[in-house]
């Protein structure tokens, strides 16, 4: 092989997969890898292939592009310019003067080591999603609506007959249609926020007419499979001994509370339940990229403040698919210019550029409409569990802030050890900042994922070259 | 009722037999653990170490570790993401899963 500066992508989903193509079709060779048996990310889930489904699109929104991806994707492997490792697991990004070593875990069980040597690093290493939790949300049968849809687009299973779908934001609306479409009664979607309260935010909805059409094409589809939808509502609880019999929800009212006596009861066995995305960003703290908030902060090239690191997609700010793939395009071709050791003109990628500034705007607007109710912490009652991990109660949680006088995430686990059981606070992180009266911030964590301490050791030791 | 399978049109190869507590259940080439278990009408697989409640699948990516489950005698495998195979024995977890 020549000497070709060489990239190492961390994500398939749209952002690295654009960013791949970018980067492949201008003289760099490139390290495609991912945790997914197949590309496509989360957006893009693909059936397992031993499944053989002959309609995957049936499962999927915007399949023109997904092809188009794909085929760029082979196009590049069989020429040999790219290299696409499945079933990698990265847990760390090591950083050596101008030289990275990526580590992964191979395998479903994620024990074998393998490090793949780059020269930048593109981490488009998506998001994943946030539940805000209320009495009942840890029975087996409540789980994340983007979990459910996963379920489905990935391995054509649904864990019941009848579902209801809420929390807020843009995401419930594909997992309720999906869930239909796939014969699954839909008994409800709850909606806490006023989806009438964006169609007033007419700017950002006339820059994008497509997003206009996308909404009224899911309208259409509720209305056929009968799909009630009840918005300014909440689930107060879901109910069941072993697992999920029924949810009760109620109407909010002005100021973000449960109205008392709208409360109802919706027997269902699936409660598909997400108030939000949150960006992955443990590989790019750990490599000291800056952070705004809890993004990844890049500059109009996508680069991070790291040199050598780009970053595109969820992990730069939760904006959808079509913003991924526009930032995963320009950071692969800013990638390219600047390994081959040129400047970039930005002029060659204006259209993503424009598409980019117009998708930010967007999600911008969606994200100050779908808000989780503004009590919602009211919700958690004393005896609600709040870190699923190590079953830490929100009495608990509130007896560390009231009275042990917590003032921060960090406090209150070295209190409870809420966060601190296997999935390191990604999922009750956002709860316990909540009940600390704290903005949440990105939890340092020094490996993205669990691994072996025989890995570990092992990748401590010297290098030889 | 319309299934998943058929909406996307899902010809796979002939279903195998695996084992959940030494009960036979029926898994398709292509399924993870989970998907197996959610097909034959499971979804819990999992106690607590704490209050030895029931849990199976939350987040179904593979970022909570709620749905920790016992394969071929390997504990705490992550079932959302763990691929069946011919004669697999799936135990339900108990607690951390080494106590057994």
């Amino acid at each position: 092989m020549t000497e070709q500066p060489h990239l190492a992508v961390i994500g398939a989903g749209p952002a690295g997969l654009a960013a791949t193509v970018a980067a492949a079709s201008h003289g760099v060779r490139v390290t495609l890898i991912d945790s997914a048996p197949e590309a496509g990310g989360q957006f893009y889930r693909q059936p397992a292939a031993e499944l053989r489904a002959r309609r995957p699109q049936a499962l999927h929104h915007e399949w023109r592009t997904w092809e188009r991806l794909r085929d760029g994707l082979r196009t590049h492997v069989q020429a040999g310019a790219v290299r696409h490792f499945t079933d990698h697991h990265v847990w760390y990004v090591d950083r050596r003067d101008t030289r990275f070593t990526v580590h992964a875990l191979f395998g479903p069980e994620q024990e074998e080591p393998v490090e793949v040597r780059a020269d930048a690093v593109l981490l488009a290493t998506g998001g994943y999603e946030k539940v805000l939790p209320f009495p009942g949300w840890t029975l087996p049968g409540v789980v994340t609506a983007g979990g459910a849809q996963a379920m489905l687009k990935g391995t054509l299973a649904v864990s019941g007959r009848t579902a209801v779908v809420a929390g807020t934001g843009p995401l419930l609306l594909p997992v309720a249609t999906g869930l239909a479409a796939a014969g699954v009664e839909v008994a409800a979607l709850v909606e806490s926020a006023d989806p009438k309260d964006f169609v007033r935010r007419t700017r950002a909805l006339a820059a994008q007419p497509g997003k206009v059409a996308e909404g009224a094409q899911y309208a259409a589809q509720l209305l056929r499979h009968r799909v009630r939808t009840l918005v300014h509502h909440t689930v107060v609880e879901a109910h069941g001994a072993e697992r999920l019999e029924a949810v009760t929800v109620a109407a909010l009212d002005a100021d973000g509370r449960v109205r008392p006596g709208t409360e109802r009861r919706i027997p269902c066995d699936t409660l598909a339940v997400g108030h939000g995305m949150l960006p992955h960003t443990d590989l790019a703290e750990t490599l000291g990229c800056r952070l705004d908030g809890l993004d990844v902060h890049v500059d109009d090239e996508q680069r991070t403040d790291v040199p050598g690191v780009w970053a595109a997609g969820e992990t730069t700010g939760i904006g959808g698919s079509a913003l991924s793939l526009a930032e995963g395009h320009i950071a692969g071709r800013s990638a390219a210019a600047r390994l081959h050791g040129t400047e970039p003109d930005p002029g060659e990628w204006a259209a993503a550029a424009k598409s980019r500034s117009r998708l930010r705007a967007f999600f911008a607007a969606i994200d100050s409409v779908y808000a989780p109710p503004a009590h919602w912490t009211e919700q958690i009652t004393d005896d609600t569990v709040v870190c699923r991990c190590e079953e830490v109660t929100g009495g608990a949680i509130r007896e560390a802030v009231g009275e042990l006088g917590a003032g921060d995430a960090r406090t209150v686990k070295l209190l409870t050890r809420a966060g601190m059981g296997w999935c390191q606070g990604r999922v009750c992180g956002p709860a316990v900042a909540g009940l600390a009266g704290c903005e949440l911030t990105p939890s340092r964590r020094p490996f993205a994922r669990p691994v072996p301490l025989g890995v570990l050791a092992a990748a401590g030791e010297p290098e030889d070259d | 009722m319309r299934s998943p399978l058929e909406l996307a049109d899902a010809r796979p190869g002939p279903a195998f037999t695996v084992t959940l507590d030494g009960r036979e259940i029926e898994a398709l080439p292509g399924q993870t653990v989970a998907a197996a278990l959610w097909t034959a009408g499971v979804t819990s697989w999992r106690t607590t170490r704490g209050e030895g409640r029931p849990r199976g699948i939350f987040c179904g990516i593979g970022v909570c570790f709620d749905c920790l489950v016992t394969v071929n005698d390997r504990p705490n495998q992550r079932a959302c993401l763990v691929p069946l195979h011919p004669g697999d024995t799936i135990r339900t977890q108990e607690g951390t899963g080494h106590d057994d």
